[in-house]
C-alpha cells in the first residue's frame, strides 16, 4: 500500500495539474455564471409576463437536467446543429449554462426578500433603471447570498469531475489516467477525493471569512 | 429514433429509478444512525462519523464510484458494477441525509426527551414513540430534496459501466448520427421522475395533513 502511494507521490505534478484544471474551470464558470444570472434575475422578476416566463422555463428546464446530461447535450447534440466545441469550451459551456440558472435562482430568492421600503427609498432618491438595479438591489442581494453562493461553488467543483468523461483532463480525469497507467487505483483515487475534500474546506473557510467581513463593515 | 430505441431509453430509466431508490432505501437509515450517533455525543464514533461526512459531501459521484468499483478489488474485495454502484449511491446520499437528520434531531426539544424518561420510557421506546415521529414529518421535504439530487448525480454510475438513461441516450446517439433526439427524450425522463418523486412528497404531506391536521 504505502508503494502504492509512492507511486502516485512521484506523479504529483500530474495530480496537481488535474487539480490546477479543476481550480481554474471552477472559478471561471463561478464568475460567468453569476455575471450570466444577474440579466436573468432581472427577467424572473420583471413585469413583463413573456420574458418572465421564457426565464423561468429556462431555470427550471436546468433545474430537472442532470449535469452530465447537459454536458452531453453540448459536447455531442450542438455538433449537430452546427454549433462546434472542443472539449474544454464545450465543459466549461455546460458548467456556465447549468449554474447560471442554480445562481439566478438563488440571486431571486435574496431580492425577492429584499425589504420593499429598501428599493422605494432607492426610487425617492431618484435612482432607476439600471443604477437602481446596480447601486440599490444588486448588492444587499448579492451579500445575502453568499453562504448560498459558496454552497453552489462547491457544487461546481462536484459537477465538474463529470467532465472527465468528455476527457477534459481535470483531476478525476488524471486520477483516472495514473491508476489505469500504474494500476494503483486505491491510492489514486483516495488522493483525488482528499484534493476535492481540501479544495471544499478552502470555499467553506473564504465564505466564512467574506461573512465576518461583511458583517464587521454593515 | 426507432421503437426499439424508445424501449432501451425505458429501459435505461428503469436502471436509473430502481438503483436509486435501493441506494435512497439503503442511504435514508444509515443517515439516520449516523445522525444519531452525532446527536447522542457518542465520543471517539462521533467523531469519526463527522469525519466520514464532511470528505463525503465534498466528493463527486464520479470519483466515489471509480475509487469504489476500482480499488475494492485492490484491496482483495471482488465487486461488480451494480453493487459498486448501488454502495457508492448510498455512501453519498448517506452523508447528506445524516445533515437533514441531525437538523431535525438538534432542534428537537429536550424538555420532550426529560418528560418521556420522567414517563418511564426507556431511550429506545422514547426514541420509537417521541422522537422519530416528529423528526421525519420535519424531514421529509429535505430528504425529498436529496433524492432528486441523487437523481440527478446519478449518471456518475456510468462510469462503471452500467446502462442508465443517460448512457442508453448517447448509445442511441452514436448509433443513429442524431445525438439530440435520444437527449430530450433523456431529458424528458429525468424530469418526470424528479417530478415523481416531488408527487409522492406531496401526498406524503397531504395524507398527514388530513390525519393529523399538521404536515
Amino acid at each position: 500500500m504505502t508503494r502504492e502511494f509512492a507511486i502516485v507521490w512521484a506523479h504529483r505534478d500530474r495530480l496537481l495539474e488535474g487539480l490546477a484544471n479543476t481550480i481554474w474551470l471552477c472559478v471561471l464558470a463561478t464568475i460567468l455564471a453569476l455575471v450570466i444570472a444577474g440579466p436573468i434575475t432581472v427577467a424572473l422578476m420583471s413585469a413583463n409576463r413573456p420574458l418572465r416566463a421564457v426565464a423561468r422555463g429556462f431555470v427550471d428546464a436546468m433545474r430537472c437536467v442532470p449535469f452530465l446530461l447537459l454536458a452531453y447535450i453540448v459536447y455531442y447534440g450542438l455538433p449537430s446543429l452546427g454549433i462546434r466545441f472542443n472539449n474544454w469550451s464545450a465543459g466549461l459551456c455546460a458548467l456556465v449554462t447549468y449554474n447560471a440558472a442554480y445562481m439566478a435562482e438563488i440571486l431571486r430568492g435574496a431580492w425577492a426578500s429584499l425589504p420593499r421600503e429598501h428599493v422605494d427609498a432607492g426610487h425617492a432618491f431618484g435612482f432607476s433603471g439600471a443604477r437602481l438595479y446596480w447601486r440599490i438591489i444588486l448588492p444587499p442581494v448579492v451579500m445575502a447570498c453568499v453562504p448560498v453562493i459558496g454552497n453552489q461553488m462547491i457544487q461546481i467543483i462536484k459537477d465538474s469531475a463529470f467532465l472527465t468523461i468528455i476527457a477534459v483532463p481535470e483531476l478525476t480525469h488524471e486520477a483516472s489516467a495514473i491508476q489505469s497507467m500504474y494500476y494503483v487505483p486505491f491510492a489514486a483515487f483516495v488522493a483525488a477525493v482528499a484534493l476535492y475534500w481540501l479544495l471544499c474546506r478552502i470555499v467553506e473557510t473564504l465564505v466564512a471569512a467574506v461573512e465576518r467581513r461583511a458583517e464587521a463593515t454593515r | 429514433m426507432r421503437a426499439y430505441d424508445y424501449i432501451s431509453l425505458l429501459q435505461g430509466a428503469a436502471v436509473t429509478v430502481s438503483l436509486s431508490l435501493i441506494g435512497i432505501a439503503l442511504g435514508v437509515p444509515i443517515g439516520l444512525m449516523l445522525a444519531l450517533v452525532r446527536w447522542s455525543g457518542v465520543p471517539v464514533l462521533g467523531r469519526a462519523v463527522a469525519a466520514y461526512v464532511s470528505v463525503l459531501r465534498a466528493t463527486p459521484l464520479v470519483t466515489l464510484a471509480l475509487l469504489v468499483f476500482f480499488a475494492l478489488p485492490n484491496i482483495g474485495v471482488p465487486i461488480d458494477p451494480v453493487p459498486a454502484a448501488i454502495a457508492s449511491l448510498a455512501m453519498n446520499t448517506a452523508a447528506f441525509n445524516c445533515e437533514i437528520w441531525r437538523a431535525a434531531l438538534t432542534d428537537f426539544p429536550r424538555t420532550q426527551l426529560d418528560a418521556a424518561t420522567a414517563a418511564g420510557m426507556t431511550t429506545g421506546l422514547a426514541f420509537r414513540r417521541i422522537v422519530f415521529p416528529q423528526i421525519w414529518r420535519i424531514s421529509l421535504p429535505g430528504l425529498v430534496n436529496e433524492m432528486t439530487l441523487l437523481i440527478k448525480s446519478s449518471p456518475a454510475i456510468a462510469v462503471v459501466g452500467i446502462v442508465d438513461i443517460t448512457r442508453a441516450a448517447v448509445r442511441i446517439g452514436a448509433q443513429t448520427y442524431e445525438p439530440l433526439p435520444p437527449f430530450l427524450a433523456a431529458t424528458v425522463l429525468y424530469f418526470m421522475v424528479v417530478l415523481g418523486f416531488v408527487r409522492v412528497q406531496r401526498a406524503i404531506e397531504s395524507h398527514m395533513d388530513r390525519k393529523f391536521g399538521f404536515a
